[in-house]
Parts: C-alpha cells; structure tokens; sequence
C-alpha cells in the first residue's frame, strides 16, 4: 500500500473525473486539476470567490464551480483552458448547482426553493422549473441520464415530475400518496422511482417510469420512520433504513419484505466481529515512512503497521450504545447510511446510537457477515466500485479497509498527523482519495499484477 | 345407669299394673278389693303382706280365681281344701302359680326386649341429636359465611362500580385527549397548510418580483456556445419530438418488462427442471420401494405398478407437454407432483408405523430378544473358552516336551503338573537346603550342650569350692547363733545347694539367666540329666527365640499361605513348606523331632 504526498484541499472538494484521468481539487478561490497517475497539476482556475461545490460533468471535459454566496457559477472547459462561462443568478440566490447527465445544461436552485432554472451551455437558453420541493432528496436523474425525477410541492400537495433529460420535456406529472413527500430515487435499471415520506410516516412508495404505482410498502405506524433508502445495483432489493434500527429489503418482484436486518446492542450471530483496540504503539511512526524521491511517493511496508491494530472478538459482543436525546429533532438513532457493494453481495449500514460500528450484511444469505467495531464514531464509508472491499474512516489517522477476507487498519504515514474526515474510491485505479480537513492525499492499494 | 333403668322399668311396671287394676276395677263390685286397691296402688308390698289373712282365705281364693279367669287362665281352678280355708288344695295352686311365673317370665322377657330397644332407641336419638346439633352449626356456620360473602361480593360490586366509573371517567379522558389529538392535528396540518399557502404566495410574489423588476444580473456569460454532448444540433419542441419521447419512455419500459420477464422465464424453467428432476427421483424411489414394500399382496402391487406406469407416462406427457402449454403442463405437473407427494408422504408414514410396529414388538418381546443374544453372546464366549483351553493345551504339551527333555523321566511321570512339578523342584531345593541347616543346627546343638555340661561341672565344682569356703569361713569367724541366722541369706543357697542340688539349680539357673547369657550354659537341666535336652528349650533358654507365640503366629500365617497353592499329601509338603522360611527353622524342631 503506497501514499502520496499531501496537497492542500479547501471545504472538502476534491473529485476525480468520470472517466478517472483527471483530479480537481478546489483551493480557496483556486481550482487545480492534476494527472491522476503523475498528480502534475494540469490546470490552474482561477475563480471569482471561494468555492463552495464543485462538480465535474459527466464527459470529463468540464467543472462546475459554485459559489453559492455569490449565486454565481463559473465552468471551466479542460480542453479549452481559455473558454469561460459564468452564470449569474442574480439577487435570487443559489443554493444548490449541478450539472445534467448530458453535461451541457446546469440546474440551479434558487433560494427558498423558488425554482429551478436549467442554464444551456450550447444555446445559452435558459428554463425554469417551478415548485420544486425543499427536501432530503428532491431531484434525482436516472443512471443513464435520460430523465429526471423532481419532487414537486403545489397546493399542499406532493407531485412528481418526470422530465426528458435530452430536451427538458415534461413527461409525466403525477401527484404522489405522501404526506411530506422526503426523497425520491431511481432504480438502477431506470425504470423504477422509489419515493419515500419524511420520517413522520413509514412510507415507501415505488412508481413505475410512466407514473403508475406499482406498490407501497409500510412497516409500521406511529412511530418515526424511513430514514434512508438505498437500491442494490442489480435494482433487485430495496434497502430501508429506518428509525427503528432495522433495515428492511424489499425484493423488485412482489415489492414486500424479504429480509429484516436488526443491530442489536449485543452481537450474538455473525461471522466475525472485529474490533479495534487502542495500542500505544512502542515505536513511534515518524521513523516509518520512506519518502521515495524518485517517485514522490511515500511507500510503507504492510506488515510493520497492518496486524496490531484490529482484534477478532468472540462472541457475543457488547456494542457500546448511545441513548439518543428524545427531545431533540433528528434523533441520533436508527439506520442513516445504507451502500451496496458493487457485486450486490454485501450491505454495509450504520446505525446512528452506534456511531463507532459498521454492520456488513451477506445479501446471499441474508445474514449479518461481520461488525467492524471502531474506536471512534465512522465518519464515513465507501465500497469499492470493483471489489468487494469497503473503506472506512473515523477521523483519526488511519484507513480501515475489510473484506471478506479479513480487516486491516493502516495508519496514514504522513508528518504532523493526517485525519482522515472523508474518503473516495478512484472509479477504476485501485486507489482512494483521503481526505483531511485541509489536506488530501491518494493512497494506492497493491493490484494483484502488481504482486505477481 | 343400668340402675336407673331398671327402676324405671319397674315405675312402668307399677304403672301398667294400676291401669290393669284400674280397667278390672269396674268390672268386680267388690267394696273391699276397691277399698285396698288404693293402698295397694301406693305401697304394694305392705298389702300384699297382709293380702291374705286367716279369715279371709276363702275370699282370696275366690279373689285369685277370679283374677285368674280374668286372666285367661280358666284350666286352673284353686279350691281349698277346707271349707274354713285353712289349706290349700296344692296342685292347682301351684299350677296356677306356675301359669303366673311363666306369664312373669314372658313379660319380663318382653320388658327387657323393650328396655333394650328403648335403649338402642335413645342412643339413636341421641345421636341424631348431636348430629342435629352438629348439623345446625353448620349451617349456622355456612349461614355466616353466605353472609361475609355477601359482604364481600357487595364490596367487589361498589368496586367494580367505582372502576367503572374511574373507567368512564379514563374513557372519557382518553376520548378527549383524541380528540384534543384530533383538533391539534387538523389545526396544525391546518396551519401548515395556511403557512405553506402563505409562503407559496410569497414565493410567487418575489418570483414575480424578480420577473418584474427584469434582474439585470440574471444571465449567463459564455464565450462560444458548446456543441452538444452527442454531437447533434438542436431541435425545436414540437408534437412529434413529445410522441417520440413517450415511444422511447414506453420502449425503455417494455425492454425493462421484457428483460424481466425474460430472467423470470429463465428462473421458471430452472424451478421446472428441477421439479420434473424430483418427481423422477421420486419415481424412482417410490416404484421399487412401494413394489417391495407390498409384495406381499400381489393386488396391491400390481395396483401400485399400474399407478406408478400411469404417473410415469404422465410425467413423460407433461414434459413433453411443458414446452406447449404452459398452463396445462403446469396443472399437470403440479398433480402429478402431488400425488407423488402424497404417495411420498403414505410411504413415509407406512415406514413410520413400521419401525413404531417393530418398536412395539422389541417392547414386547423384551426377554425374547435378550436371549437370542444371550446366546450369541454365549456362544461367542463358548467358542473363546474353546479357544483357550486349546491355547493352554498346546502350551501344556510344549511344557511337557521341555520337561520331558530336560529332566529325567521319573521326576517327569511324577509331577505331570507343570505348575507343581516347578514348585515342587523349588521346594525340594529348599528342602535339601533345609536338611543342611538342619545337619548343621544339630552339630552345633551338641555343641553347645557338650559346653553347658562342662560348664555346669565346672559350676558345680565352683559352688561346692564356695560352699566349702563359706563354711569355712563361717566356722572359723563365728561361732555364734546369731551372726549364722543374720548372714541366712546368703547362706541359704549354699546350704540348700548341699540339701536339695536340682532346685537348687534351677533358682540359681534363673538368677544366672537375667544377668548374663553366658551363664545359662549351667543349665540345670543338661547337668541333671545326661540326655540332650530339646530344641526349642534350649533355644528359649538361650534367648534365641524370646516369644515363642510371635514366630509360631507368623509360622502358621505361611503355613496357610503354602496351603493355597497345594492340596495333596499334607504331611510331606509341610515339611517343605516348613522349610520355606529362615524363621520357622526354628520353631520346626518340634516337628523335627516329632517326625524323628
């Protein structure tokens, strides 16, 4: 496992081009973007303010830089560095700016969730998409980018638009069964639209892509409810994570239950628990990292830092639980975060009033396949978008890797102590983009031709 | 109170006796006998003694007679045997008076009858009284508990009605507090609403606002327009570009539908194959089973080969069927699964009653079994003891042959046991051992007495040498009574040793034999008499064997210890085993010289 060096990041941004070429990193007001494989910095943008989003478009040829302060948006063109375009969206306000799947029109939300105006960057001709709902997940394009799904809010009622990504035509516009209507998201496949109410009501409804209902799915009444929803990349289950610290799968056939998934505080069935201890480490690290001059890269051997830091726990194992404030809004409990691995086979989740522990579930068999207990709350996990491999980090200096194989922790070798707050995968490279608070550095895994 | 009783009886007696009186009374109009009757009513006795006087015999007479009659007893008529009355004509008197015992017998016997039923009667009585008693305090007793549960039941009423009413009232709360719910859900989606319109209005207003005041900032700085991303120009909205996009969105639904269908067809057929693969394995299984199974009943089998032939061509129709008509190939498949099923299911359960058959059976039959086995098992151990014996046998020959060739022939026909033939060889080495000990234990004997005699001479010389010397001494020193009877003593012995020398020998042999060892070769014995003395003697007096019962105990505990291991001719080998210890070498000189 090799690191690079570490470069300066602001806000957190820093993304890889689609096609995986390319990684734009915002600096301040700067926006920098570098060869993946030499990390050269390519080009240099200079934008008119702080950046608060950045966004690459979907053909890898231009970044979308919002200054949401501002409500101005400036896009910069790779091929063209001296090609510009600045979108002003006046007194209004932004709040949100994206690109669309075909990368020639970008979608900004206004304050107040006024509209949303659709900006072309072959006709300069602009649009305007009123009505759009203020809500966890409003907006949401299918994965091959022919339409878009918005949530509406009209007359105290929630609807649903479908529109024709191509020519912004209005397909379908039907009115939803919620009371307050939370998110909304496409199947894989694209043919299916999973809405869901807010977490008043326990409620998912699945529309078909000519509006029709196809099914709707309650667990339970009276209670607070969906707190997130994911699909499975083959579209063939539907997870719900919900307030009750279950997560339910709902299979593409029937659309009922086919799997509940609970946490429970103790741990008595499941493959294996890993659990991370705390070690003062005899030697201290600073003597550890190689710095390669050749290469700029800082190279480190797996077996100095990887077996001493995760422990197999028999079981049953006490998972330590926070009890949520119950007068608060937003209570911190039940499942937040829900992903499928790439090869539908595993689901990793994360249940709120246990922040340090990651759950992986089997999808095969329907049963839970390992707890990776942390020291410290996750922050943040991701899968590998080609293997089974999930990363974690809890905002201390080391990654977390596990796989069905096993579970490794390695300390980010770096001076002055590199927190790792947020991780990306590389779309293709075998690599992971870790951030810090100001800082990021890319980390390389060991390809198997690499070891042969 | 038997007493009591019997008084009683005699008041009733009295009693019936007046009313009898009484009831004859009318039928007499006799002045006289009704002037007495009162008094004999009072004090019978005293009457009766002076019932009958001189003057009036003839009266009494005809009195009795008449009370006779009255009676019932006409046959005896007493007469008198004078005129004057002064006798009595005797037998039918006496008859009479026979009559009259014997009707006081019968009614005393029926006043006893009587008293003894009036007594079964009042303790009858008196029992139901206590059971009347005992009766009434329970229902007294019940009566009290009717009444405490009445009580009780009268409190649980107040209380039911009291939570009846808590029930109400918590109903009623409830039902409020819904409502409350009710009023504060619809006031609040009510205000939301209101809000909501409110900020949709406002929303509109600073839209139209911004509309109005034609933003100026609003707009978008490109330097050159982009291409689009698929390379196309641009087109106008128009119906036909709305139709082509629902044809695209209803193609990308049919080919969604299709692909899912077509992985379900894909599941279906595999779910088929793999059904089509049970029933034939059920097939399979069932048609030999169920064939064996009842092939006891021909009918029976020849059924179950029609009905598995027939499910047989029906599952081969249906296969071939699968393929045309979904439908009907399904119907079909899911029968004749199921009748395989059931068949399945039958087989099962027939195999089940089976083993519960056979289980009974074992139950039943439970020493049945166990002596089948039993003798298995004994045979199987017959068969080892075979085994054995022959095992020995060989083994015993092998000895044999070595016997045979080692040692001469005499000694081989004399102890054909190979066990003994060894401890005898054993024991006739220690034997032979023994004999030496002894040889040697005799000479030594003579020895040691040929010593003691000489000692005991030389101690007699010793002794006369000193009883001459004391007497000398004694002479010449004093010639007085009195220093002879003080220096006794000591000259007792010397002066009984010229007296009376065996006792003499033997008190001093024992004072000898404390002091020192050496002295006991004095023994009296050997010097009196000229013989050898016996061993053990000898030994305990030369202190060789200082308890006698210690070493005979542990001598006999060998002995019986030998006598485990051999039986025959006792005498012989208890010399051997005599000789089989160094202690009992001792002690077997009794033995010894009893043999000798």
């Amino acid at each position: 496992m090799n690191f690079s060096e570490v470069f300066k990041q602001s806000n957190q941004l820093c993304k890889v081009s689609p096609d995986g070429k390319y990684l734009a990193t915002c600096v301040q007001y700067r926006l920098v973007v570098r060869d993946v494989s030499t990390l050269q910095i390519m080009h240099l943008y200079t934008c008119l303010d702080q950046i608060s989003h950045m966004e690459w478009s979907s053909d890898s040829l231009f970044i979308l830089c919002a200054m949401y302060k501002r409500g101005l948006v400036q896009v910069w063109s790779l091929e063209q560095p001296d090609w510009h375009c600045k979108i002003d969206e006046g007194s209004i306000g932004l709040v949100s700016s994206r690109w669309s799947p075909d990368g020639r029109h970008i979608l900004n939300t206004t304050e107040f969730h006024l509209r949303i105006t659709v900006w072309s960057l072959c006709t300069k001709a602009v649009s305007y998409i009123k009505y759009p709902k203020a809500c966890q997940k409003g907006i949401d394009f299918s994965r091959d980018g022919s339409y878009m799904a918005l949530a509406e809010r009209r007359d105290c009622k929630d609807f649903v638009s479908i529109f024709v990504c191509d020519d912004w035509h209005l397909l379908r516009h039907f009115e939803t069964e919620t009371q307050d209507l939370a998110g909304l998201e496409w199947s894989p496949n694209g043919c299916v639209l999973a809405v869901w109410d807010s977490c008043l009501e326990y409620k998912v409804l699945l529309y078909s892509l000519d509006g029709r209902l196809l099914s709707t799915y309650s667990a339970y009444e009276w209670s607070l409810g969906v707190k997130s929803v994911s699909w499975s990349p083959s579209s063939q289950f539907l997870a719900i994570g919900s307030y009750d610290e279950k997560v339910r799968i709902i299979n593409h056939i029937t659309w009922k239950k086919i799997a509940q998934f609970e946490h429970p505080a103790t741990v008595e069935s499941t493959k294996t628990v890993y659990k991370e201890v705390e070690r003062r480490p005899a030697v201290a690290h600073s003597s550890t990292p190689r710095v390669n001059v050749l290469t700029n890269f800082v190279s480190l051997i797996n077996s100095l830092l990887l077996p001493h830091l995760d422990e197999i726990c028999s079981l049953p194992v006490q998972i330590p639980v926070v009890k949520p404030d119950p007068d608060r809004a937003n209570p911190k409990i039940g499942v937040s975060v829900l992903a499928f691995s790439s090869d539908n086979h595993y689901l990793a989740t994360k249940n709120d009033n246990m922040a340090s522990a990651v759950w992986v579930w089997n999808m095969q068999k329907m049963s839970l396949e390992a707890v990776l207990e942390q020291t410290s709350a996750v922050r943040c996990f991701q899968w590998d978008p080609r293997h089974p491999r999930l990363a974690l980090c809890t905002g201390n200096t080391k990654l977390y890797l596990w796989s069905p194989g096993g579970c490794v922790a390695v300390q980010v070798p770096t001076e002055g102590g590199f927190q790792v707050h947020s991780l990306n995968w590389h779309c293709s490279d075998n690599s992971l983009i870790l951030l810090g608070k100001e800082q990021l550095c890319l980390c390389y895994m060991e390809t198997d031709e690499e070891d042969k | 109170m038997g007493e009591w009783w019997t008084t009683e009886a005699s008041m009733e007696n009295c009693e019936i006796s007046s009313i009898s009186h009484v009831t004859m009374s009318p039928s007499r109009q006799n002045n006289f006998v009704s002037s007495y009757l009162f008094p004999l009513a009072k004090s019978s006795y005293s009457v009766i003694s002076a019932f009958c006087t001189e003057d009036n015999v003839l009266q009494c007479i005809s009195y009795i007679n008449q009370e006779l009659a009255s009676l019932g007893l006409c046959s005896t008529y007493i007469e008198a045997t004078s005129p004057e009355g002064t006798g009595l004509n005797a037998v039918p008197a006496l008859n009479a008076i026979y009559e009259l015992l014997q009707i006081h017998r019968r009614t005393m016997s029926t006043v006893e009858a009587l008293e003894k039923e009036q007594l079964k009667k009042s303790s009858t009585m008196e029992l139901m009284q206590t059971s009347n008693t005992r009766l009434k305090d329970q229902l007294e007793l019940s009566i009290r508990e009717k009444s405490g549960l009445h009580e009780m039941e009268r409190q649980l009423q107040l209380k039911i009605k009291t939570l009846q009413s808590c029930l109400k009232t918590e109903k009623d709360e409830v039902q409020k507090l819904q409502s409350i719910i009710a009023s504060r859900a619809s006031q609040y989606s009510h205000d939301a609403k209101r809000k909501e319109r409110e900020a949709a209005k406002l929303k509109e207003r600073l839209s139209q606002l911004l509309v109005d005041r034609k933003d100026k900032k609003l707009a978008i700085d490109v330097l050159n327009c982009l291409g689009r991303s698929d390379g196309k120009r641009g087109h106008w909205k128009t119906a036909k570009a709305t139709a082509s996009h629902e044809g695209e969105m209803y193609k990308s639904l049919l080919s969604d539908y299709e692909a899912s269908q077509k992985s379900l067809m894909l599941e279906n057929a595999e779910l088929k194959k793999v059904l089509q693969q049970m029933k034939k394995e059920m097939i399979h299984i069932l048609s030999p089973c169920s064939s064996s199974g009842r092939g006891a009943t021909a009918d029976d089998s020849q059924e179950q080969h029609h009905d598995s032939d027939g499910e047989e061509k029906m599952g081969d129709t249906s296969r071939e069927t699968l393929d045309q008509s979904c439908e009907h190939a399904r119907e079909q498949l899911t029968n004749s699964i199921r009748q395989q099923w059931r068949k399945l299911r039958n087989h099962v359960e027939k195999l089940d009653s089976q083993v519960s058959q056979v289980q009974n059976q074992l139950e039943s039959n439970k020493e049945m079994i166990p002596l089948e086995t039993h003798e298995d098992e004994m045979e199987r151990m017959r068969c080892e003891v075979q085994q054995c014996k022959e095992f020995i046998h060989a083994q015993q020959q092998l000895l044999q042959q070595q016997l045979n060739t080692s040692f001469d022939d005499e000694t081989a026909a004399l102890l054909n046991d190979c066990y003994t033939l060894e401890e005898k060889e054993r024991l006739k080495e220690e034997w032979k051992l023994f004999e030496e000990q002894k040889r040697n234990f005799e000479r030594e004997r003579k020895n040691f007495t040929e010593a003691a005699i000489r000692l005991g001479r030389e101690k007699k010389a010793f002794e006369e040498d000193r009883a001459s010397w004391l007497k000398n001494q004694f002479l010449n020193m004093t010639p007085f009574t009195d220093r002879r009877r003080c220096s006794s003593s000591d000259g007792h012995s010397a002066l009984s040793v010229r007296s009376e020398p065996e006792i003499r020998m033997s008190s001093v042999k024992a004072q000898l034999a404390k002091s020192s060892t050496y002295t006991t070769f004095s023994t009296p014995r050997s010097s009196q008499s000229g013989a050898v003395p016996s061993t053990p003697e000898l030994y305990r007096t030369l202190r060789l064997i200082p308890e006698s019962s210690s070493s005979r105990h542990s001598n006999r505990g060998l002995w019986q210890e030998c006598s485990t291991i051999e039986d025959g001719d006792n005498q012989v080998k208890a010399k051997h085993r005599g000789r089989c210890s160094d202690l009992s070498i001792f002690s077997m000189g009794e033995d010894e010289n009893s043999l000798s």
